[in-house]
């Protein structure tokens, strides 16, 4: 490797790198991939990876990126350390983006063509084409098995323990154990060629540490249908949509397994697709109307069919929960990337004055709480309560601390009337205010022979839930449903706050997947001397909590992912804050926010403040 | 329209097996204009649970938006009502369903609600032969807002205004046989004889009985010219046959000639007796029902009475295969998995 000795090498890192895999989509390069990844996790060693896949089943660029931190740092980091370029359309761009000094790990079956060489990165070689075909006969054998190669390669570049790779490999294979084999012998090959050409370890790998304790590494989507499995739901109406889908699938998959009646092998759960979003909703709302904890997920398209539906939910008080997992933007090719832009057209889906409880999950550990929690605060709140969460979240492995339940735990269905309590009262009325919280009581259908029946209808009854066109009578309704709001402000999880008491004149707000990079930002600044106070939001609508905080505060960065800053629109519409005082850190490239990409918008917009007042105080009020 | 309910009832209504009198199955004033035919059918429900001996609170009835999804107020009191969004009764059936297979579903809808905007989840309610009866309440145009025309208007057919419908019909009942639902039946809010039965053929039916009634505007749609006015359905319509429902408790042999009748089990072990009046047509055969819809409609006639049921089909539970228990009654020791489970789930994902 004597012509690499010129190309400066990056300091001895352990445990800290981004190495990054250029595939083509369909080629068996993810389950390598997160072999890889699940290994560093295995060894006990903070790691993050990240899928960025195009809108295709099979033959489009795919990516799949690695992030190692021993600081624990879970967030996305630019600067590509090390390249696996397995794709032949992509690998000019990949070549580029490889951080100077960092690595490229290339199939050089064939010979590389002269522009891509650059004079600035190590180049790995490994004929891994070549390998896989005198290894293996089988034509799709040999496009998985130099998948395999190249992590057996990186094994001895980066100290991956080969019995922790072997472990990995029997696991996924038990009941299919003569796949185990030839798995191995792939590795085994990928480690030959790299012990004999290059030198091992590279400046940076990895070392065995203890800092993953009891966490588990699982993607959010998972999460929220295991949630909704611990919740109760007993009725899952969707419509197949990129990145919801696997909610869907996830439900059904832990239903089929923990929802099976002993006696009889029949479902306690109904799965029904849909013809499409809005039958989705309208079969989530019928159930629930009906008394059963019904559920659907779906993403910003899907929620704009929604929208009516939500609307009737929201005036007729029927409990619904909804999952939205984000993702960018309308139509097919970029809503495979990611991002948090439907935060206004959540909270007031609809038409007429209506707003819609938020819950913004950061982890896959959220994701499960909050969804279960959700079903115990729509049927409270009687009103459809949204899961804001995103394809970063949902469909990308994070490692998190391990779900909990609490065995003792019961479901809080609300205020639900049954024929006894109907019995023993006079007239029910359906959206009598009886305890001045704003939320009726309700009664399910076929309770009780002569009490209690009454006709569900968006607006246009009384509190009797007689049909009146009645102005005063819709008014009175509509100061109800503000109560009710008040009362959820009470009710939804309080945000998370970094610090005891508020200590500095700026501080930071962040939500969901925006919080692990705003947690390192928050770092990066600390040690250029920027101190920042930090609040992470987990519910809509702001409690106390949250306008406290910005109150102390002289300015406020709100750290989100979409372009017009709609968290922060939100908190100005509702809490009538000085739009001055918000200054909104953004990121809309359908990638997930980066530290560095907050911390240096935030130096910069200090830069540009100071250098037009000195005097922040005069600036931000 | 009615202002008021007379409060008096004769002391001696005749009650039926449950001590209830038909009062007890009746609903509020109806809103609807004077002589419109969603009021003969609302009433011929009243009758058909009456005489089923259905307890009224064991219903739901649920509809989307016009004149004929305001009607569920208007029968069955003691039973819980959703008057939905338009177009969108199915779905909110659907899932009221999934939640509680025990109760007995209405889904009231109207030919805009059903043939234009509804007519996706028309279409998969079918597919999936929820249980329910899905009536469509008839008229060939929008009531609500005043009478434009609907889908469902006939080519030619002239609106009150004067204008000519100049664009193809859907044909509800032709679509739900080709479509594959599992009982089809047309009929007219004037011919309670016929509607009855139907109804209540309906109702025992598992699986989703969808039944098309003509049921004229008459402030809209009534006037010479117009397909779907009083006159024209009756000097139109080509009943198939007649039908006697037979609860399983009280077999009723009549005696009828050979070879005329046709005796359908359904799934409760009650049956239904078809008395053909058209002799090519077998209610139990796809391909001869939807035959027997397009020749009447060649000769502008409205096919009416049962014409098509296959009692074979399971209805979306026996598909999805769910509990026999309600999934609403389900409580936290039969839904949580529990926290042994769930670590067992924890240390698969380390």
């Amino acid at each position: 490797m004597k012509e690499q000795e010129a190309i400066a090498h990056p300091q001895a890192r352990v445990n800290d790198f981004v190495a990054r895999f250029a595939n083509v989509n369909g080629t068996g390069s993810a389950s390598a991939n997160f072999l890889f990844a699940k290994a560093i996790f295995r060894m006990g060693i903070p790691v993050t990876p990240k899928n960025i896949f195009p809108s295709n089943i099979q033959g489009l660029p795919t990516w799949y990126e690695v992030r190692v931190s021993e600081k624990g740092y879970l967030g996305r980091r630019e600067g590509i350390d090390l390249l696996v370029a397995v794709n032949a359309q992509s690998m000019k761009q990949d070549i580029e983006s490889v951080h100077p000094g960092g690595y490229l790990m290339y199939d050089n079956t064939k010979k590389l063509h002269t522009d891509m060489i650059r004079g600035d990165i190590h180049y790995l070689g490994i004929p891994m084409m070549e390998m896989a075909n005198e290894n293996y006969s089988n034509p799709r054998q040999r496009q998985l098995f130099k998948n395999i190669i190249y992590v057996g390669a990186l094994s001895v570049l980066l100290n991956i323990e080969f019995e922790v790779l072997e472990t990995l490999l029997k696991e996924q294979f038990a009941g299919k154990e003569k796949l185990i084999a030839p798995n191995v012998k792939a590795l085994q090959l990928g480690m030959n060629y790299a012990r004999e050409h290059f030198d091992y370890p590279l400046d940076f790998h990895l070392e065995r540490r203890n800092l993953i304790k009891d966490k588990i590494l699982v993607d959010g989507n998972t999460a929220c249908g295991l949630g909704a499995v611990y919740g109760g739901a007993t009725v899952m109406a969707w419509y197949p949509i990129t990145p919801s889908t696997s909610v869907a699938e996830a439900f059904e998959k832990f239903a089929s397994k923990y929802r099976i009646d002993p006696e009889t092998g029949k479902k306690n759960y109904a799965v029904v697709q849909a013809e499409d979003e809005l039958a989705a909703m309208g079969m989530v709302i019928g159930a629930n109307w009906n008394g059963a904890r019904s559920l659907t997920a779906t993403s910003g398209p899907g929620v704009s069919l929604m929208n009516e539906f939500i609307g009737l939910a929201y005036f007729a008080e029927v409990p619904a929960v909804l999952v939205d997992v984000q993702r960018a933007g309308p139509s097919t090719g970029m809503p495979t990337r990611t991002q948090q832009s439907d935060i206004t057209i959540a909270a007031y889906a609809s038409h007429g004055d209506s707003k819609h409880p938020l819950l913004f999950p950061s982890t896959p550990k959220e994701c499960f709480e909050m969804t279960a929690t959700s079903f115990d605060l729509a049927d409270r709140l009687q009103t459809p309560i949204i899961l804001m969460t995103d394809l970063d979240l949902g469909m990308n492995d994070h490692m998190s601390e391990p779900f909990t339940w609490d065995a003792e735990k019961k479901y809080d269905r609300g205020k639900v009337l049954n024929r006894e309590e109907l019995e023993a009262m006079g007239r029910f009325g359906r959206y009598l205010d009886n305890e001045g919280d704003g939320i009726p009581y309700r009664t399910y259908p076929g309770t009780h022979p002569s009490k209690g029946a009454f006709t569900t209808r968006g607006t246009s009854r009384d509190e009797y839930a007689v049909y009146t066109e009645n102005s005063e009578a819709y008014v009175r309704n509509m100061k109800r449903l503000q109560t009710k709001w008040e009362t959820a402000k009470k009710i939804m999880p309080e945000p998370h706050l970094y610090q005891e008491e508020n200590r500095q004149e700026i501080g930071m707000l962040f939500f969901g997947t925006s919080t692990y990079s705003s947690e390192e930002a928050k770092d990066l600044l600390a040690e250029k001397g920027i101190h920042l106070d930090a609040i992470r939001i987990k519910a809509f609508p702001f409690g106390e909590a949250t306008e406290t905080f910005i109150q102390s505060h002289k300015l406020v960065f709100v750290i989100e992912q979409n372009r017009d800053g709609q968290l922060r629109s939100l908190i100005i519409n509702e809490m009538q804050t000085n739009p001055a005082k918000l200054a909104p850190v953004l990121n809309y490239d359908g990638m997930p926010i980066t530290a560095d990409d907050i911390a240096s918008q935030i130096t910069n917009y200090l830069k540009q403040k100071t250098a037009v007042a000195h005097d922040l105080s005069e600036t931000f009020i | 329209m009615t202002y008021l309910k007379p409060l008096f009832r004769h002391p001696k209504l005749p009650k039926n097996k449950l001590g209830y009198t038909l009062k007890e199955y009746e609903g509020s004033i109806s809103t609807l204009c004077a002589g419109c035919g969603h009021d003969s059918i609302s009433a011929t429900i009243v009758q058909a649970c009456y005489e089923l001996d259905i307890e009224p609170h064991l219903v739901a009835k649920i509809s989307g938006i016009g004149c004929s999804s305001k009607t569920p107020a208007y029968f069955l009191g003691n039973s819980h009502g959703f008057n939905s969004v338009h177009g969108r009764m199915p779905s909110v059936a659907t899932g009221a369903n999934m939640a509680n297979k025990n109760l007995v579903y209405f889904g009231v809808s109207g030919d805009g609600d059903t043939a234009s905007i509804g007519m996706g989840q028309f279409v998969h309610a079918i597919r999936r032969n929820l249980n329910m009866v899905y009536i469509v309440m008839n008229n060939g145009c929008y009531g609500l807002t005043k009478g434009q025309d609907s889908a469902t208007a006939d080519v030619g057919s002239k609106s009150k205004a004067g204008s000519i419908n100049p664009f193809q019909p859907v044909d509800l009942a032709s679509l739900a046989v080709e479509l594959g639902a599992t009982f089809v039946a047309q009929s007219f809010s004037g011919d309670k004889q016929q509607l009855v039965p139907l109804i209540k053929a309906g109702i025992q039916h598992k699986g989703l009985a969808f039944i098309n009634v003509m049921s004229p505007c008459v402030t809209f749609n009534n006037n010479p010219g117009s397909t779907k006015s009083y006159d024209y359905v009756r000097e139109h319509m080509q009943a198939t046959g007649t039908l006697d429902f037979v609860p399983e408790e009280k077999p009723i042999h009549a005696e009828y000639e050979e070879g005329t009748g046709t005796a359908v089990s359904l799934h409760d072990g009650s049956e239904m007796k078809l008395h053909k009046l058209a002799p090519d047509w077998d209610p139990e055969d796809r391909v001869s029902a939807a035959n027997a819809i397009q020749q009447a409609r060649l000769k502008d006639e409205i096919l009416t009475g049962l014409l098509y049921i296959n009692t074979e089909y399971g209805d979306l539970h026996d598909i999805i295969d769910t509990s026999d228990t309600p999934l609403n009654t389900m409580k936290e020791n039969t839904l949580c998995p529990g926290t042994e489970k769930l670590d067992t789930i924890n240390a698969g994902f380390r």
